[in-house]
């Protein structure tokens, strides 16, 4: 168990790196507290699975460190980092029983053959493996196959962080969630690190406690489910999360306010200081209701999503989505859409540039 | 009941005639010598199980089997572990890689009447280069036309000469296929290099092993123009195997109804150790 921190982190797939894009990752700085269960999210290419492959030591990063508990990690090989790492497509021993895959990490370590059955039997009971502990790996199905992959990097008591990437990618959908709420259910009960490597924000979002979004080998956000969900810390985050994801719209500020299409349009708070740059509003279609005044748009479409219906409208040549329930206008109507302005804000060359609490 | 699309058949007819006619019908011809006798003049004489009965005591027999069985035995021990080591100690990406699998594919390339003369001429005591340095620069006596073991170490070489590259081409792309997260949960997992041999790389390889090695069987129990070529059978009878003494008999001395007898024999012998090698080898899959 150890607190990991990431400091001044940077990694180049070219050996003479030069200019920015050619890091796959830029400069990360990081602390993840001890027991913690962490999701990395990012879309595909963003760089979490190398920053993955350099916390368990399989990469060696180009520049910068990575300690456990303030002790430098940053050179060592795998095996002697103490971290068990779960990958995409389930990693088993074929040849071996249910039993000797869970116990292969510890008998490689000179455990003796008690504490093996014991611990192997403990975690077998916990997957719910306890009664196929003695057939042979190969012939189980992939969700299983999956939990001896999970089993493995749980077995060992001293283990420092488990890493889940993409664990869940050839599960059957109904499985998925089932095998994510064990996931849950493991961390509590074992308290172990926990990173959690995906693409997918169901997965992400249910699974964490803090969830560090990445993009183009940046961290855009760092915070709980309910943070980046309700004020996202750039519009990447804004709509990667969210289904749909945030309306951003381009906006022009003159005196300290925004202006959208000619209106001016209220923000959260005082707009900070900072360089001109190009200025978007920001606002969730959970927040756009329809109403008799405000902006006019005209509806192109509206779809029914079960819960609730999704409303695509055109605000002059902006699209706009907004979430409504109860009655809908029908297509071509021309509506009016309110902001909610305690969750409009701005940001500026994707960054959030508003102050916390309503403007006055 | 489904109509079935029958024109199937057609495509399949080619095949079957050419089978009829290279496989089926010259070995049923073959069943037919067995079992009779012939002085010549196309007069044959019925001879029952008689041939196969006098095939089975004759000391012979017994001889050629025996060596056949200790060649394909002593080249499997060697390829099958030599081309595994080499296949794991080829690189697996990058620039040496097609060098490597072109120069290993080279042996296998050449016909085998030439490999035969090749090595033929290549341990002449006087003019080759093998024959040449061995006896004259080291001064160790090695003459294959003359020694037994001399002639015995010349076949066996030169047959891991040849085909040792299958084994290896065939390991390699049981290696190839392995995805690296079982390198790396390997290394995760505080696995030994032995460890990492024996439960990821061995049991990827098998299937395509065990081709190799029924491959090898088949091609070495049968193998007759390498050899032929380089000893012709010799020195005495030392290195007469099976093919080569079942074409003394039939052509030689022209016995066409114990060469029939014997060649079925053979084959059986072939088919069965083939079947259960194969059998052995997949049980626990189907399980």
């Amino acid at each position: 168990m150890a607190k990991i921190t990431l400091s001044k982190l940077r990694h180049s797939y070219y050996p003479n790196p030069e200019t920015p894009e050619d890091y796959a990752l830029k400069e990360i700085d990081l602390d993840w507290q001890d027991g913690g269960a962490y999701a990395l999210l990012g879309p595909s290419g963003c760089g979490k699975s190398t920053l993955l492959n350099i916390i368990s030591g399989l990469l060696d990063p180009s520049e910068g460190q990575i300690l456990f508990d303030g002790q430098d990690v940053t050179h060592l090989p795998p095996d002697q980092r103490n971290i068990a790492q779960v990958f995409q497509f389930p990693v088993i021993y074929d040849t071996m029983t249910v039993f000797n895959n869970l116990a292969f990490p510890l008998r490689n370590r000179g455990v003796d053959e008690a504490t093996v059955k014991q611990r192997v039997e403990e975690i077998a009971e916990m997957l719910e493996l306890g009664d196929m502990l003695q057939t042979r790996a190969s012939a189980l199905s992939p969700d299983n196959k999956q939990k001896i992959s999970m089993g493995r990097g749980l077995v060992r008591k001293d283990v420092n962080v488990v890493m889940f990437d993409e664990p869940l990618t050839v599960i059957d959908p109904h499985l998925k969630w089932k095998l994510r709420s064990k996931l849950k259910e493991l961390h509590q009960k074992l308290r172990t690190t926990m990173i959690y490597v995906t693409h997918d924000q169901t997965e992400a979002l249910t699974f964490a406690d803090q969830v560090v979004v990445m993009n183009d080998g940046e961290i855009v956000q760092i915070g709980t489910p309910v943070e980046l969900f309700e004020r996202p810390a750039h519009t990447f985050v804004g709509h990667f999360i969210g289904s749909p994801g945030m309306n951003v719209l381009p906006c022009e500020v003159t005196q300290g306010a925004a202006f959208f299409n000619g209106h001016m349009i209220r923000l959260e708070g005082d707009i900070s200081a900072g360089s001109a740059g190009k200025t978007e509003i920001g606002i969730r279609p959970e927040y756009v209701s329809l109403g008799d005044q405000g902006l006019e748009a005209k509806i192109r479409k509206v779809s029914d999503v079960g819960r609730h219906n999704v409303v695509d409208a055109m605000i002059g040549d902006t699209p706009i989505k907004a979430v409504v329930n109860g009655a809908v206008p029908a297509q071509g109507e021309t509506v009016h859409l309110s902001f909610d302005p305690a969750k409009t804000r701005l940001y500026r060359d994707g960054w959030i540039a508003t102050e916390t609490g309503i403007a006055p | 009941m489904k109509k079935q699309y029958q024109k199937a058949w057609f495509f399949v007819l080619p095949v079957l005639l050419l089978v009829a006619f290279n496989a089926l019908i010259p070995m049923m011809t073959v069943v037919n010598y067995s079992v009779q006798e012939t002085f010549g003049n196309n007069l044959f004489f019925w001879e029952g199980m008689g041939w196969f009965e006098k095939l089975m005591r004759s000391d012979r027999f017994h001889a050629a089997l025996g060596r056949q069985f200790m060649f394909t035995g002593i080249i499997l021990a060697i390829e099958i572990p030599l081309g595994i080591i080499i296949a794991l100690s080829m690189p697996r990406s990058g620039f040496w890689v097609p060098i490597c699998l072109v120069t290993m594919a080279l042996p296998m390339l050449i016909p085998w009447n030439v490999v035969g003369a090749m090595w033929n001429i290549f341990t002449l005591p006087d003019i080759g280069l093998l024959g040449y340095l061995m006896n004259t620069t080291l001064g160790i006596n090695y003459d294959m036309t003359q020694d037994p073991f001399a002639a015995w170490a010349t076949i066996i070489t030169m047959d891991v000469w040849h085909w040792t590259s299958l084994v290896v081409l065939l390991s390699y792309a049981g290696l190839v296929s392995i995805p690296d997260a079982y390198y790396q949960a390997a290394k995760i997992d505080g696995a030994s290099s032995w460890a990492v041999f024996r439960y990821i790389q061995l049991p990827k390889m098998k299937q395509v092993l065990t081709i190799a090695i029924l491959l090898r069987f088949m091609d070495s129990f049968n193998i007759y123009t390498e050899i032929f070529v380089l000893t012709g059978g010799g020195p005495g009878n030392s290195t007469t195997l099976l093919s080569i003494d079942l074409v003394k008999i039939a052509l030689g001395q022209f016995d066409l109804g114990p060469a029939a007898a014997m060649s079925l024999i053979y084959f059986a012998i072939t088919l069965l150790v083939s079947w259960l090698f194969y059998t052995l080898m997949t049980k626990d899959d189907t399980q």
